[in-house]
């Protein structure tokens, strides 16, 4: 998260240590080396080494490169390590050659057309490869083409799929002389939490489908009811957060063709549009639907690139106002631009170049193929462990792998210390409580991700019994301590610093409303 | 960044075919995979352009297919029109390639570099005199663009909050910029349906927001005022303070209270550091009423592209209703981005330039970047032809008038014959600069030859504040002696010598001068500076010696290097220019005034 930080006031900023430790230091009388000045030993034999880092002031004087360098990489080292990290969709690896071209160009500023030409030219073979990948319509030489645009991530994506769909709803309303002062939105209740934003911040009303304890989906019968004249669009995810599953995107589209609406749909592909056009090409839920009239995809999720790039797709310039689109005149060329970042870097773009060309369909079949396997197997093993299994197989959703405790009134502990357990053994496997209206349902999820072969899997599943195993010797009581215990020293949420009081308990959101808990991505 | 439509391949492909020697996979290339070159890449495929291919390639090939095609974009380093940073130290560069992988949003699996993100909001928090009993808050954004939304939002939110609690309606609100404002301002206006009141600029308001405009354009449904400090056209600082007082004065006469969010994506990292500071005005949050406070981390933080920040001076002025409590693990979070999963090594670095630069490091960039600026300033301005727009080689002006008459700088300058040596400038730069002493550090007080003025006794406080930009013109005498030399034509013959220097016209009403601008940043050196005089010098030169019909070959030229068109795209972009001509001439709107349609001329 990128997030909210207060600034401590003079009293709060304590030196480092959130106990003073010296008080309780012996007074020995040590000859200790003094040469404060200049940095000639080892790092470690600097001053720097014996002092804190400063973090709430900038420091006056300047520190040597090798110091500085040293002393930040040393604290990243707290960082946790991305591959036990079952959570999270990011991709977290990449081959080298990869890494060495986007090192190589750090300095390039990704807007900066003109200057760095080719990296737009690269941005455009990337639209036009995934448009194709989801069946833009390049066939039919009378519509006018697809368009496309690459942004930071899925939030942006979505915020300006959001935004073109609102506008286009805004000047139909308006031509047609009807107030367009009330605009909604249609989406499941199993959204990730930039919707939620999205609608927020550019003031749409939110029309939830919600989800029920055996449906985890929107309905599309119940979605297709809420449409009215101020509902610009629905949201439709291939492959929603919690477990995984594919929205049927088509029923939606067919009901909306039979009762001759033209809602427009945004399918939210964050995960999925790199993982269902090589596992179930035959699944139709892109621009092959008539009312589908934008997509949105992570490059960095299954498109296989570092964190940072992301890609939106609409069926035709038509679906994308041009009051919108800004023009930067710059050295003779207008240069149209849609999107709420200016600057960044052109790193990812590049990446996702490389993977594209690198791999091609087959090795992207092939990847997603093996972690379609790995998944089964990690669920059938679950399955014989004795949890209810909650994803989908054989991909019919993500290869993820979503799954809960069997009823059980004597059973001591929940998901949660489940959870919390495994955190010990350094798997981060999270936990959720589930869209509103499930009931409360708990749920852990597993990601299979490019770099969780079958290997690994066997080694989460034995730590899985484990796991149980202790959790299965204790009393409720204990469990509750344990699960205090490992949430504050073991879980870096539990000791953050950041928590602010203001914002604490917010109602507004759906979190806020019904104890839904959104699962990170 | 670009939208891009998808190009028809057929034809290309079909001409590829026409010329290729052999059928594809003839050859025994895919096997034999000696070198990276030696794949059917090499000469007989074209590399995939529109459609993923079937199978792939191995990755030494891909690596080096586009390393040699990206050889074709420009180089960072001679690229004059941007303030984006270029250069990392290779320390910093060391941890980037490291945390490349690292996901900004994922606060339970990466805390440590999270604690970077708060410890970064905190120390600028600090640079920007955070007063005492005020809880600021802040975060970082991928650029000065997300946080200008995110900054004008809650001051949205904050006035439709207070007029919904005063029983008043919420529907008009407006917000006022001045026609120097970046693209990223008017884009939140349009965004987030927001009046943009964008007020034209003056010579006499130094190309910036004017305050006697501010004052007519306020009213009760005004969230605010974006105040830029920096403008991206001339380096000028907009004046705060001014602004401040006359919302001041609004508030007593009307009891309207009106914040001011202070975009310093540029100026942020330049103001705090310099002598000069903003010439004893007020910018940062001395003044209670600058509620909010962003900057570039990319631009003069020194990092490379990808990081902003955001700072409000007291959690209140952040709308409980924007902020998105998220639980994970029983831990909890506060978002309030645009973004969400993002690259977070930029943050990293931004930290390790805080802390391995610290405050006299930063000084020291800055104060280089301002007096090779000023350095570049001179050397033009010598050579007579020139005229500088920006005013930071000059002294500056005396506290008596508030706002300084920009006209007054440069015309009297034009008066300078077209030979004088450079010597000669910095005798009178030298002379005026005793004129107006009074303000000026101890550091700059031995002077004796033309020569000692450029050995680093004098800093930025002898000088107008600004931004190390340097936008100049042609003088008044140029143009009438060489009617037919295109200011244009510099641009782009200089760019023939691997030199980015935009041309482009101020914002309006200033919008009949052109002007070229060059930004100096740190890796521009001295030699550099240098390299580039000779250069600018004989390319004017050679537009002198010739006449009116050899010129006008060139400007055919324009537009730099380009593509070619396939058939398919030239169809469509002349559709395109038939439609909005067609679209114009409905409207009855005249060309070339285009501001207002979002056509902005500035790169930031």
């Amino acid at each position: 998260m990128v997030h909210l930080t207060i600034i401590p006031k003079e009293d709060e900023i304590r030196d480092g240590l959130d106990i003073p430790l010296t008080g309780a230091l012996k007074a020995v009388h040590l000859q200790l080396a003094n040469d404060e000045d200049r940095f000639t030993t080892s790092v470690y034999g600097s001053k720097f080494a014996a002092a804190d880092l400063p973090r709430h002031e900038m420091p006056d004087e300047e520190m040597p490169k090798e110091v500085a360098y040293r002393m930040i990489k040393d604290e990243l080292s707290l960082d946790g390590n991305p591959l036990l990290n079952l959570a999270s969709f990011v991709t977290t690896y990449m081959e080298e050659e990869a890494e060495k071209l986007m090192t190589e160009s750090l300095p390039k500023n990704f807007i900066d057309y003109e200057e760095y030409p080719q990296t737009a030219d690269i941005q455009n073979r990337c639209v036009s490869m995934i448009g194709r990948l989801f069946n833009a319509p390049v066939k039919d030489a009378e519509a006018s083409s697809a368009v496309g645009t690459s942004s930071v991530g899925s939030s942006e994506a979505i915020m300006l799929g959001v935004l073109a769909m609102k506008k286009r709803w805004k000047n139909k309303r308006i031509a047609e002389g009807k107030p367009a002062d009330k605009p909604n939105l249609i989406m499941s209740s199993a959204v990730q939490v930039c919707w939620e934003k999205a609608t927020r911040y550019f003031e749409v009303e939110e029309k939830f489908v919600y989800c029920t304890p055996d449906r985890y989906v929107i309905d599309p019968k119940e979605t297709v009811d809420l449409v009215d004249e101020n509902t610009i669009g629905i949201c439709c995810i291939l492959g929603t957060t919690y477990t995984g599953e594919y929205e049927d995107v088509k029923a939606v589209n067919d009901l909306l063709v039979e009762r001759g609406l033209d809602t427009p749909i945004h399918v939210d592909a964050a995960s999925g549009g790199f993982v269902a056009p090589f596992v179930v090409p035959d699944l139709e839920w892109d621009f092959r639907l008539k009312n589908v009239v934008s997509i949105n995809v992570s490059g960095h999720k299954y498109g296989l690139v570092y964190p940072g790039v992301g890609w939106v797709v609409w069926r035709s310039a038509e679906y994308l106002p041009q009051e919108l689109v800004f023009n930067i005149n710059y050295l003779g060329a207008d240069q149209a631009s849609f999107t709420l970042n200016f600057s960044k870097g052109a790193s990812q773009v590049i990446g996702q170049y490389y993977q594209l060309i690198r791999l091609g369909k087959h090795g992207y079949r092939a990847i997603m193929s093996n972690l379609t396997r790995t998944a089964d197997y990690l669920a059938e093993s679950l399955a014989a462990l004795g949890f209810i299994i909650m994803s989908q197989k054989s991909g019919q959703g993500l290869p993820l792998v979503a799954f809960r405790l069997k009823e059980d009134p004597d059973r001591t502990y929940d998901e949660f210390a489940l959870a919390h357990q495994l955190r010990v053994r350094g798997w981060i496997v999270p936990a959720y409580t589930m869209a509103p209206k499930t009931e409360g349902l708990k749920m852990l999820r597993i990601v299979v991700r490019e770099d969780f072969s079958r290997n690994r899997c066997d080694g989460l599943i034995s730590d899985i019994r484990s796991c149980q195993g202790i959790l299965e010797q204790m009393d409720k009581e204990t469990v509750k301590k344990q699960q205090e215990f490992i949430h504050k020293h073991h879980v870096v949420s539990g000791k953050a610093s950041h928590n602010h009081p203001k914002y604490h308990k917010e109602k507004h959101s759906l979190q806020g409303k019904t104890g839904k808990t959104h699962s990170i991505c | 960044m670009s939208l891009s439509r998808h190009v028809d391949p057929e034809e290309i492909i079909h001409h590829l075919k026409d010329i290729k020697l052999q059928e594809k996979g003839s050859g025994s290339q895919r096997q034999n995979h000696l070198t990276p070159y030696n794949s059917s890449y090499a000469s007989q495929e074209d590399i995939p352009k529109y459609k993923i291919p079937e199978n792939g390639t191995p990755g030494d090939t891909v690596y080096a297919m586009l390393r040699d095609e990206l050889d074709l974009d420009g180089r960072p380093n001679l690229n004059m029109a941007s303030f984006v940073n270029t250069y990392i130290e290779k320390d910093a560069q060391k941890l980037f390639v490291e945390n490349l992988g690292k996901n900004l949003s994922d606060n339970d699996e990466y805390p440590a570099m999270i604690s970077f993100s708060d410890r970064c909001v905190s120390i600028l928090a600090h640079l920007w005199g955070v007063q005492k009993g005020e809880k600021a808050i802040g975060t970082a954004t991928v650029g000065s663009s997300e946080a200008v939304h995110l900054g004008g939002l809650a001051m949205k939110r904050r006035w439709q909050e207070k007029r919904r609690a005063e029983g008043k309606d919420a529907y008009k609100p407006n917000i006022i910029m001045g026609a120097n404002a970046q693209v990223a301002l008017e884009k939140f206006a349009r965004y987030f349906d927001v009046e943009a009141r964008i007020l034209p600029v003056s010579a006499q308001s130094n190309y910036c927001l004017d305050p006697a405009l501010v004052k007519e354009n306020l009213d009760e449904n005004t969230i605010g005022v974006f105040v830029i400090l920096g403008s991206t056209y001339t380096g000028h600082y907009e004046p705060v303070e001014e602004i401040h007082k006359i919302l001041d004065d609004f508030e007593s006469q009307t009891g309207i209270d009106i914040p001011i969010h202070v975009d310093a994506a540029s100026g942020g990292f330049v103001a705090p550091f310099t002598y000069a500071k903003t010439g004893g005005h007020k910018w940062n949050f001395e003044l209670p009423r600058v509620k909010s406070i962003n900057v570039s981390g990319h631009k003069y933080g020194l990092v490379t592209p990808g990081v902003g920040w955001i700072v409000w001076r007291d959690e209140s002025f952040l709308p409980k209703h924007l902020i998105f409590e998220l639980h994970y693990l029983g831990g909890t979070e506060y978002s309030y981005t645009l973004n969400f999963s993002r690259p977070g090594a930029q943050v990293i670095v931004q930290y390790y330039n805080l802390i391995h630069l610290g405050f006299q490091g930063y000084r020291a960039v800055v104060e280089n970047c301002l007096s090779n600026a000023r350095l570049l300033s001179k050397a033009l301005e010598a050579t007579g032809w020139y005229t500088c727009v920006s005013d930071i080689h000059r002294p500056p002006q005396k506290q008596a008038g508030s706002v300084k008459s920009g006209s007054s700088g440069y015309d009297g300058e034009n008066d300078q014959s077209c030979c004088s040596e450079s010597q000669n400038d910095d005798q009178k730069a030298e002379s005026e600069e005793s004129k107006t002493h009074a303000s000026s550090s101890s550091l700059s007080s031995s002077k004796d030859t033309p020569e000692t003025d450029r050995n680093r006794e004098e800093t930025s406080a002898d000088y107008t504040p600004g931004l190390p930009v340097v936008s100049f013109r042609f003088t008044d005498e140029f143009q009438q002696e060489y009617p037919h030399v295109k200011q244009e034509t510099v641009s782009l013959l200089m760019r023939a010598r691997q030199w980015i220097i935009p041309n482009y016209a101020l914002p309006p009403n200033e919008d009949q001068t052109e002007i070229l601008r060059v930004v100096i940043r740190e890796s521009f050196s001295f030699d550099l500076i240098d390299r580039l005089v000779t250069d600018l010098v004989s390319v004017t030169e050679t537009l002198m010696e010739n006449d009116e019909v050899d010129l006008s070959l060139l400007q055919q030229h324009q537009g730099g290097r380009r593509r070619p068109l396939t058939k398919d795209e030239k169809r469509i972009e002349k559709e395109e220019r038939e439609r909005e001509e067609r679209k114009g001439e409905e409207r009855g709107e005249e060309k070339g005034k285009r501001m207002g349609e979002g056509i902005h001329r500035s790169v930031c």
